[in-house]
């Protein structure tokens, strides 16, 4: 077993979560699958929203899985870098507007 | 990126067998099963079925130089199908009603005697003509200028390369100025009555720009034709997706950028069954500029031969090409990944 918590080879075996429970593994990929397909958006951008995500939750395999996706579905490189810094900034924006929650307290307990 | 060819680099992958070698040695002496024991895993065989397409590389110059090439063609290659292998091809064409020829190259219309070629076999009557043109070929030179009205009064199929529907990643690929040269020839096999609703057909083919996987074709066809319409006003009918095949240029790049293995897993975790009942070599031929005879292009491009004593047009053998065993490699699995790939997109 690799020593390291993350192992790229690892992506590959995502399947395989399947075989300790079955049926909810297979539901999960099912709908897994149906999300990523062409809907009323197209996959492009699905592709980018989950490269977003993926850097927001900080998930290694995800970031891999979603560049390749994100290229191979015609996103340029401009587009990939603009999706991450909307992650990003929702993140630094949803830890800053509890700045507010701060402030409230702050203003109530002191003199 | 454009670049020299591997031949006029003296890279080592200009040798066939070196890539060969490659092809055999990790992950394939252990870690991956090879092609042949993948099939063999499926109960699967690749078995030639009917001949239809007789695909003739007339030879290896091209004004191009693109990066992936698995031709490794360029300006400098000097390999051409001589007078008398082009009328020995006539003479099969006609003898055995082929329903589809194709003509590849290098760029095809650099031959000299191409437009020779073109109406010989004409008035053979041929289903499917088809000519795999680069575009650019088109606006390179006064003297390719009339190749659309050419292309048109011999009906022939044009099939052309055209990597992305953006100039960066056209570029990036095929060399600087191609996006506007291919968008400028486009335009005018539109005017001659190419890519429309009538009989002149024009077909695009998307290959990856990098160690990747095509994305699915209808998206991509669907993504290609709203921006080439809304930002050209360019009309074309399919767009084939193909896989890039581990040959090459295209394998050199894999090696520079160490993406080698990683791109055989991937092709490897995506095999599909489906997909290898319809693979080339079971409906073509693929004839090299001196005679040669080949299960398919990629199989001329590693020089390995048609599993025959009749291996060149000298012997050709109708019957005896229906019962070869068709000769393959880790390459194979380019045209089984995924939803399968081959000269017309995917097939499975
Ligand atoms: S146009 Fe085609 S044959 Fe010419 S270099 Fe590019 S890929 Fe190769
Ligand atoms: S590379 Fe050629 S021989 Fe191999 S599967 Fe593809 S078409 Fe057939």
């Amino acid at each position: 077993m690799s020593k390291n918590y993350y192992d790229s080879d690892d992506l590959k075996k995502f399947g395989n979560i399947t075989e300790w429970s079955p049926e909810i593994g297979d539901n999960f990929f099912k709908y897994y699958n149906s999300v990523f397909e062409k809907g009323a958006l197209p996959v492009k951008e699905k592709a980018l929203i989950a490269l977003s995500v993926a850097h927001v939750v900080q998930c290694p395999y995800c970031i891999e899985a979603y560049t390749e996706e994100s290229i191979k579905n015609g996103a340029e490189k401009d587009e990939m870098m603009e999706a991450v810094h909307v992650g990003a900034a929702i993140k630094a924006g949803s830890a800053l507007v509890h700045g507010v929650q701060m402030m409230n307290k702050g203003n109530k307990i002191i003199m | 990126m454009a670049t020299k060819s591997l031949k006029a680099r003296k890279s080592q992958l200009s040798d066939t067998q070196r890539q060969l070698v490659i092809l055999n040695e990790k992950p394939f002496n252990g870690t991956l099963p090879t092609f042949k024991a993948k099939l063999d895993l499926h109960n699967l065989d690749l078995k030639p079925k009917n001949l239809e397409i007789f695909q003739i590389n007339l030879g290896y110059m091209c004004n191009q130089v693109c990066a992936h090439c698995h031709v490794d063609a360029g300006p400098d290659r000097k390999e051409m199908m001589s007078k008398e292998n082009l009328e020995k091809c006539l003479d099969i064409i006609k003898k055995h009603k082929i329903k589809s020829v194709d003509l590849t190259g290098g760029a095809p219309e650099m031959h000299p005697l191409f437009r020779w070629f073109v109406e010989k076999a004409s008035a053979i009557g041929i289903e499917d003509f088809i000519v795999r043109s680069n575009l650019t070929i088109i606006v390179a030179n006064k003297k390719y200028y009339d190749l659309p009205d050419f292309f048109a009064k011999h009906n022939l199929h044009i099939i052309s390369s055209l990597p992305f529907y953006k100039k960066e990643k056209t570029d990036r690929q095929r060399g600087k100025g191609v996006f506007d040269d291919s968008i400028k020839a486009l335009k005018m096999l539109n005017k001659v009555g190419y890519g429309g609703a009538g009989k002149l057909k024009l077909d695009l083919v998307y290959n990856p720009g990098g160690a990747f996987l095509p994305a699915d074709q209808q998206n991509l066809e669907l993504d290609f034709k709203t921006s080439l319409k809304e930002e050209y006003n360019i009309d074309f009918n399919n767009l084939f997706t193909i896989t890039n095949l581990p040959i090459s240029r295209f394998l050199d790049f894999l090696i520079a950028s160490e993406n080698y293995e990683e791109y055989m897993h991937t092709l490897v975790n995506a095999f599909n069954p489906a997909a290898v009942e319809n693979v080339m070599c079971t409906n073509t031929l693929s004839v090299r500029w001196d005679g040669y005879l080949y299960d398919c292009d990629f199989n001329q491009m590693l020089d390995i031969k048609v599993d025959s004593k009749c291996n060149h047009i000298d012997l050709f053998d109708y019957d005896n090409m229906k019962d070869r065993n068709i000769v393959i490699n880790q390459h194979c699995y380019g045209c089984t990944a995924g939803a399968g790939s081959s000269c017309q997109g995917t097939i499975a």
